[in-house]
């Protein structure tokens, strides 16, 4: 990264701008949606949606995700289906629980 | 002892060994938050029915959001700060680190009148459940944001920066790799922000 030019930097700059912009909105977005009439599963859903889009900004463009080397995509790749087991842990228990009772 | 690539990048890795080490470092934080993500959907499924939603509706929404906004400026300053470095001005990464700062100083008065506002309503993590997941959530992120300002603050400190006119690349990684911190707690905020305060 050491050969980036002044004018590379600037462009970068835009860019993070940009990010930035979006990210104030949807956080704003999440917060009106928050108040609509909706059932509560559209609402998780909604958020979630939301939420991911600007966690994908944060990382995609703060963290330089979307340049960064493999190594690290495998690693967060591996690091995620982890993360995916363990938000499945709970549901895990809720199937066994409605079958019980 | 020198540390090895901490400049120039591994031939095998194709990464600096700190840029490394932080991703490694980052990922293990997926799996601790993760885990208090999962007691989150666990207790909700397990509560009786409105329970989260009746105690989440006792949050405050507006200064949570106010506190969404700060952490997503203090994201843009401490990237611009970085970038001043880039473009070799040292005077601007002094600006944009000090107000990385004052930033994450907001963000921890904010929440400290949050948290004191429940206290002086009689509600304590003991009260419910809810109150008891949101204040474990809460409380491991604001750990996150200390711990990010002490290191930022010795950065931004003389003692810390005077790296800059010995190795000026070396500093403007340790800058790069606190920023990738930094966006990760502000990450983890974008997903606490609407789980515990708006469903």
């Amino acid at each position: 990264m050491s050969d980036h030019d002044n004018g590379h930097i600037q462009e970068h700059i835009r860019v993070y701008l940009t990010v930035f912009g979006a990210l104030a909105v949807l956080t704003l977005l999440t917060v009106g949606v928050s108040y609509l009439n909706v059932s509560s599963t559209e609402a998780i859903f909604l958020a979630l949606t939301i939420a991911t889009i600007k966690a994908s900004l944060v990382a995609g463009y703060f963290m330089h995700l979307i340049t960064e080397k493999q190594t690290i995509v495998w690693l967060l790749i591996l690091t995620f289906f982890f993360f995916l087991v363990c938000m499945f842990l709970p549901m895990i228990y809720d199937f066994d629980h409605t079958r019980l009772s | 002892m020198q540390i090895p690539y901490i400049t120039e990048e591994r031939p095998d890795t194709g990464l600096t060994n700190s840029k490394l080490g932080i991703w490694v470092f980052l990922a293990s934080e997926i799996m601790l938050f993760g885990g208090l993500f999962s007691a989150y959907v666990f207790l909700r499924i397990a509560a009786p029915e409105g329970d989260f939603a009746y105690w989440g509706s006792k949050l405050n929404i507006p200064m949570a959001t106010i506190n969404t906004l700060v952490l997503i400026s203090s994201s843009m300053t401490m990237i611009m700060s970085w970038a001043s470095l880039k473009m070799k001005d040292f005077e601007k990464y002094k600006m944009y680190m000090g107000l990385t700062l004052l930033f994450a100083s907001i963000f921890l008065v904010i929440k400290y009148f949050e948290y004191t506002g429940k206290f002086h309503h009689g509600i304590y993590p003991s009260s419910s459940t809810f109150m008891g997941i949101y204040f474990t959530l809460t409380g491991l992120h604001m750990l996150h944001i200390i711990g990010g300002m002490i290191v930022m603050g010795y950065f931004w400190l003389p003692f810390g920066n005077k790296m800059w006119t010995t190795e000026p690349e070396r500093f403007t990684n340790r800058i790069e790799i606190a920023g990738l911190y930094w966006h990760f707690v502000d990450l983890v905020w974008i997903f606490l922000f609407p789980i515990l305060y708006l469903l």
